[in-house]
């Protein structure tokens, strides 16, 4: 059995999971990951996507996060999300609305900095879309 | 002097008001309870993103090019003023406290012959600048159709002013919103978001010697980056934090104002029936004499 270690997950609005847990599964901006006990301090953007917990008794619970950061140190990890819902109470609807709001901004985006950054969102956003029927 | 109805009459609308006046303070308390709840809520978030940035500040500040949101742009010419106020009025001194002291900044501001910009974050604070600022406010942000606050709202105001720091328009960023302290009591404050000022804790860690900083992070993709990403939401966030403390005070100022008006409309029923009583009796005390005299005249 692996050892545990404190879990966060903090949208703005308020604190979603605080817990002890074994794995935690982040979607970071430069490639999945997982994280253990006892991890290496480490600071990473995460894209939209889908974190999984797995708890002490090998549940797994997965949330929808859509942006943010996580800020892992050996003695915990803490995830600061713009946006996080549980995945059961996601819907289609929810994502579409979601999708149609960026592709308005990236109608409007000028620079193309600003744009690269919004498709790379929105191809993530739609990459969700695989996960939420599966 | 009034006559008897006319006494009757005010009795009952001065009744009518009390009512009103009472429901309000009850529906003020009600949303009280839940905009401290939201408050709450809110506060692990910004309280880690405060120690996350405060840690990598300290990293990328080694290395020099950290964004201009967070170093500022070397100028203090032209001030914006993000004044966060009310949707809607009878609510005390809210708005005017707050209103108040932004127009001290403004006055102090262009005295020292600076630019001022105002971006006015709800309608009473727009009404009541526009009455000598009107050709200062670039800019107004309704939220009457939110009904909860959400982050979404906080992060619209956000963009408007990173889009409009990124076009030059501005040097220096200030936040104009109430604390909420507890129901007598908000306090309006002024709070810098552009350029950040450095968090007090990364101040301290700084101060020791770089060897003992306490975790050595490795960073995806690299600090900057990161710290790029960070800033805005951190305005986003600061914003945010604002308008819920806002939303709070709000609700307490409207509740004491409330209470208050209850109050003054209980004292001023008492005076009313007390002044009507007394011509009642009068009248009937005349009436009685008039009967008596006649008869004695017989």
């Amino acid at each position: 059995m692996a050892d545990s270690f404190p879990f966060e997950l903090v949208s703005p609005e308020r604190l979603l999971v605080s817990e002890q847990v074994e794995a935690v599964v982040l979607p970071g901006s430069e490639g999945e990951m997982t994280i253990m006990a006892h991890h290496a301090p480490l600071m990473t953007t995460l894209k939209p996507g889908v974190i999984r917990v797995r708890g002490g008794a090998g549940a797994e619970t997965r949330y929808l996060a859509f942006g943010g950061f996580a800020d892992i140190t050996p003695e915990g990890c803490t995830v600061l999300a713009e946006a996080a819902i549980p995945a059961e109470q996601f819907s289609r609807a929810d994502l579409d609305a979601r999708i149609a709001a960026v592709q308005a901004e990236l109608d409007a985006a000028e620079d193309d900095h600003h744009r690269t950054k919004l498709e790379e969102f929105l191809s993530n956003l739609s990459h969700i879309e695989s996960h939420i029927n599966s | 002097m009034p006559s008897l109805k006319d006494l009757r009459n005010r009795i009952s609308s001065v009744k009518a008001t009390q009512k009103i006046t009472k429901a309000m303070q009850m529906v003020a308390a009600a949303k009280l309870r839940r905009a401290q709840e939201a408050a709450e809520a809110a506060r692990p978030y910004s309280a880690r993103m405060a120690s996350v940035l405060a840690n990598i500040a300290q990293a990328a500040a080694g290395e020099g090019d950290a964004p201009t949101l967070m170093t500022g742009t070397g100028q203090e010419q032209t001030h914006l003023l993000i004044v966060c106020t009310a949707e809607r009025g009878l609510a005390g001194g809210f708005n005017a406290q707050i209103v108040r002291l932004a127009r001290e900044h403004i006055r102090r501001l262009l005295a020292e012959g600076k630019t001022v910009k105002i971006l006015a974050v709800g309608k009473k604070g727009v009404d009541m600048l526009r009455r000598d600022y009107v050709n200062l406010i670039i800019d107004r942000i309704d939220l009457r159709e939110v009904k909860t606050l959400g982050f979404v709202d906080a992060d619209r105001i956000a963009k408007r002013v990173i889009g409009l720091f990124n076009e030059g328009q501005f040097d220096v960023a200030t936040l104009f919103y109430s604390e909420f302290k507890s129901v007598i009591a908000q306090i309006p404050t002024a709070q810098r978001i552009i350029p950040a000022a450095a968090p007090a804790a990364a101040a301290e860690v700084s101060a020791t010697p770089a060897g003992t900083a306490a975790a050595v992070y490795e960073y995806e993709p690299d600090a900057n980056a990161i710290l790029e990403d960070l800033i805005p939401r951190n305005i986003a966030v600061q914003i945010f934090r604002a308008l819920l403390e806002n939303a709070a005070s709000e609700q307490g100022a409207r509740m004491s104002a409330m209470d208050n008006a209850t109050r003054n409309a209980g004292d001023m029923i008492n005076r009313l029936t007390l002044s009507y009583n007394r011509q009642r009796q009068a009248q009937i005390t005349k009436e009685l004499i008039e009967i008596i005299s006649g008869a004695e005249a017989l």
